[in-house]
């Protein structure tokens, strides 16, 4: 049967069975996906499945005749053979082809997706309960640059950005409910992009159905994958490994342009960068720490503080009237940039903020909810925490 | 020795609570397991309810997430720890030393204790979920460090639960082995013994294997959460991965653990109803003993995802896909059984029936999913909660069901009502399928397992399988109703009330004697 046939069966048996959805393509098996490794897994998926419904219909088709002709009702009188050398051969040794067959034809996929060399690009991709953080990583050239200050390395967190009222029903929900971040993984299309995986705290999984991608992103280890896009688009997936409350809301979405438009990108993101590291040494006010904490709050924090300071105690303690932060601000910094010693769920974020955000968040936390101690956290006062340790 | 010259029917079972609680009967122990797994299965069940429920539509309706993912980690752990292990184990009570001639088990203090410790077990397993910090919340199979640095604080109480089930399974199969090596009646020969005693004795040999390696890994969890040592953290020189190794060494085998008496009871069934021989008795036996062995060297395939070594991925991917020919040997078994026989479709016969088919319907997606390329697809998606589902749910479940249909005559005395059986049967079947079929279609569309929420275009099959859950799960209080019906009302059962049942069980009356095969039977 040729690929559109099965598709178009596919599609009619969808059909039949369900009403159909507003929102995305209704699907009933694993997407072709856009890589030449996620086609060639998609044929190997049919073909194991075709070879699944030949044998289930020769088996179950001799079951049911005998259960329709062979019945007591019918006057059927049981024969009296139970054994047979040659028969029991021949069942042993047909399916043993079968799946040495399909051995054979799976080792030459495995094997190309095992080969991860003469990569243009590497991605670092690191879980955190519960966002991903992407680290584009420089080649010797581009670290002298960066040595020299005229290159910044990339690097950013991806949120989960549906709004809690989508979730808790309140509002209507969008189209990529819980399958959309604030900042997508950009990728050129056409050049073999190598991932290394590693994860913060617990075990994650980064997937992408599109790219036939799925790689365990596990503490203390470094993992390896690649990929190579062939078509541009926006590909969602999410995390597989069980990693906490947060687990069905950290997706990975990929966008996947040109390598005209990734190179711009990337300039963008040069730019971005510069900002944010001027924005350590840059005057703050009052007001822009506040609105600025809260903005970061809300992405890093409100998951498990929530947003009203409350927290989920005792995992994830209260805020609002909390020792911390109403006590004194070294305190304060230290959990924040270090982590807690006690609680391993609150994570160090030293390496994973700026100083900006991390005063911005300080600040925030310091006189939001009604913990008005009227305290003011700069950059300076987080990079002068940070070098006197 | 001396010939002890008394005969034990003269008294029957003591009165009251003290019969069971210091019963060493195996009827009577082998009840005991069966209600209890009854109870289980219907708590299981009711957590899988509250899964369902949330699960019914997109958003986060009933529970938040914390919660849910203590539901799915304890309905995960009390069906297989608490539902379909002593199932069989009760199964194997009353029935092995029935089917082989033996008066009683080998050691029947030791199953006392086996089953007594148990209920200690689960209750203390259920009380974490009104702990502060919850239940455990990190899955059945509990990866590190998940479950270790970042588990609530009722997991040490988790790991004393696991203790105890893994030390009341090893005395159980202790039992099982040491009462058919030394208890078979004479002339009962190896190769006599019908097929349930011998899955059940190459099962105790899984048992006895493997259940001190989770005792071992539930021992170092409890070191890495007090005492300070690092078995599953990269910073103090461990590994996650090392966790996944030795739970999967388990877990593996326990998967096998959970449907090879299944095969038994179905080998017993299908012939009787048949009212022909099993076809290829020899084979049978031998499919069994490769399957158990094969099932100790395919665990990795848990873990295609975790960055095994390519050569890795092949030996695992190729050990696995083996496992498809003894399994299939024994499908092919199956039909062949029936193929020119004289069937009837009681009850049980209709759950066998359908065990064939569905159980064969889960291992063609296990032989998907043991190809390591697309399991990249299918890892930790509904893909695999579907195909775990088919081979437990319509196998071992169904199995234990047409069990219960089978000998409850034996087990009672009484008949139960045919039409309500077939009834129940239909409803199970049906429910069983729209639950579990359509999460084989989310699965390959992209949602992970272990989700409460999940993305829109989901919705409409998350829909159909909860309908389909709440469907079964109300099915199962009928099969409820049916087994308190036989036993208070059902009609009065000959003690062979199938007209192709073979082997000694039916040679004793119904309901059997509280002592049966004082003299040992002559096997011809």
């Amino acid at each position: 049967m040729s690929a559109r046939m099965q598709k178009s069966a596919l599609a009619v048996l969808a059909t039949y069975l369900c009403a159909p959805n507003l929102f995305a393509e209704f699907r009933v098996n694993m997407p072709e996906g856009v890589t030449r490794i996620s086609e060639e897994v998609y044929s190997l998926h049919m073909l194991v499945f075709w070879v699944c419904v030949v044998i289930a219909i020769i088996v179950f088709g001799l079951m049911f005749y005998a259960i329709i002709k062979h019945r007591k009702s019918k006057g059927a009188v049981a024969k009296n053979f139970h054994e047979s050398l040659k028969v029991e051969i021949l069942w042993t040794a047909i399916p043993a082809l079968i799946v040495f067959a399909l051995g054979y034809r799976a080792f030459f996929t495995l094997e190309k997706m095992y080969d991860y060399d003469d990569s243009a690009l590497t991605v670092e991709i690191v879980g955190y309960q519960w966002k991903w953080r992407y680290s584009y990583l420089m080649d010797d050239a581009a670290k002298e640059d960066s040595a020299q200050g005229t290159q910044f390395p990339v690097s950013f967190f991806s949120n989960l950005i549906t709004p809690e009222s989508q979730i808790n029903n309140t509002e209507a929900k969008g189209e990529h409910y819980l399958l959309e971040v604030d900042e997508p993984l950009v990728l050129p299309v056409g050049s073999k992009v190598r991932f290394i995986l590693t994860s913060a705290d617990v075990i994650h999984s980064w997937w992408v159905p599109q790219l036939s991608v799925k790689k365990d992103a596990i503490p203390g280890i470094v993992n390896e994958a690649w990929t190579l896009i062939e078509k541009p688009g926006t590909y969602r997936g999410q995390c597989t490994e069980l990693c906490g409350k947060g687990h069905g809301f950290m997706p990975v979405v990929v966008q996947a342009v040109s390598q005209t438009e990734f190179d711009q990108w990337m300039l963008g993101k040069q730019d971005e960068a510069r900002q944010k590291a001027s924005l350590n040494v840059k005057t703050w006010t009052m007001g822009e720490l506040m609105e600025t904490g809260e903005r970061a709050y809300n992405t890093y924090c409100a998951a498990c503080h929530q947003a009203n300071g409350e927290g989920l105690p005792p995992a994830f303690p209260a805020l609002k009237n909390s020792a911390i932060a109403l006590g004194p601000v070294e305190a304060h910094l230290d959990i924040v940039i270090n982590g807690s010693r006690v609680n391993p769920a609150m994570a160090a974020f030293g390496a994973q903020l700026s100083a900006a955000e991390i005063a911005a968040i300080i600040t925030y936390e310091r006189n939001a909810w009604g913990n008005n101690t009227g305290d003011m956290v700069t950059p300076q006062d987080v990079s002068n925490f940070g070098s006197s340790q | 020795m001396t010939t002890l010259d008394h005969d034990h029917s003269d008294h029957g079972p003591a009165k009251g609570l003290s019969r069971w609680l210091f019963s060493t009967n195996h009827k009577d122990i082998g009840t005991l397991y069966l209600w209890f797994s009854l109870s289980m299965f219907f708590l299981g069940g009711l957590f899988a309810m509250v899964i369902r429920a949330e699960l019914f539509q997109p958003g986060l309706q009933l529970v938040q997430p914390e919660f849910f993912n203590q539901m799915t980690t304890m309905h995960g752990l009390i069906m297989v720890f608490g539902a379909v292990m002593p199932a069989f184990v009760g199964l194997a009570n009353w029935m092995i030393p029935l089917m082989i001639g033996a008066p009683d088990m080998a050691l029947p203090r030791m199953n006392n204790l086996s089953f007594w410790i148990l209920p200690f077990a689960f209750a203390m397993l259920v009380s974490t979920l009104f702990m502060e910090g919850g239940a455990p919340d990190f899955g059945w199979t509990f990866y590190a460090p998940l479950s270790t640095t970042y588990a609530p604080p009722s997991v040490t109480f988790f790991i004393f639960a696991v203790h105890i089930m893994g030390a009341s399974s090893i005395m159980g199969a202790i039992n099982v082995i040491a009462t058919i090596l030394n208890m078979r009646a004479p002339g009962m020969t190896w190769m006599k013994m019908p097929l349930f005693v011998w899955t059940w004795l190459i099962t105790a040999f899984l048992l006895i294997a493997v259940m001190p390696v989770l005792a071992g890994v539930v021992t170092m969890m409890l070191m890495d959460i007090h005492f300070g040592t690092s078995f599953f953290s990269a910073a103090g020189g461990g590994s996650p991965l090392l966790f996944q190794h030795l739970f999967w060494f388990f877990g593996h085998p326990e998967v096998y653990i959970m449907i090879l008496p299944a095969f038994g009871v179905v080998s017993a069934i299908i012939p009787a109803f048949a009212r022909k021989k099993l076809f290829g008795y020899h084979s049978m036996v031998w499919a069994t003993a490769s399957i158990a062995v094969l099932s100790f060297i395919v665990w990795a395939h848990h873990m295609f995802t975790v960055g095994i070594p390519f050569a890795g991925e092949l030996f695992f991917m190729a050990s696995t896909m083996l496992i498809a020919v003894p399994t299939g040997v024994k499908v092919f078994n199956w039909v062949a059984t029936m193929f020119h026989g004289s069937m009837t479709f009681e009850t049980p016969m209709l759950f066998a029936i359908a065990f064939v088919v569905l159980f064969t319907i889960g291992g063609f997606s296990g032989l998907m999913l043991a190809v390591a390329p697309a399991d990249f697809q299918y890892h930790d998606t509904y893909f695999v909660v579907a195909h775990f589902h088919y081979v437990l749910v319509p196998g071992a479940v169904f199995s234990i069901i047409a069990a219960t249909y089978y000998w409850l005559p034996k087990w009672c005395g009484r008949m139960y009502n045919e039409t309500l059986g077939k009834t129940h049967f239909w409803l199970s079947f049906i429910g069983v399928n729209v639950t579990f079929f359509p999460q084989h279609f989310i699965g390959l569309a992209g949602m992970p397992r272990r989700i409460p929420d999940y993305a829109v275009q989901f919705a409409d099959f998350n829909m159909v399988s909860s309908i389909g859950a709440f469907f079964f799960g109300s099915s199962q209080l009928l099969f409820l109703f049916i087994i308190i019906h036989t036993i208070v009302a059902g009609k009065k059962a000959e003690a062979k009330p199938w007209e192709g049942a073979e082997g000694l069980e039916w040679t004793v009356p119904s309901p059997a004697p509280h002592h049966t095969f004082e003299t040992p039977p002559d096997v011809k």
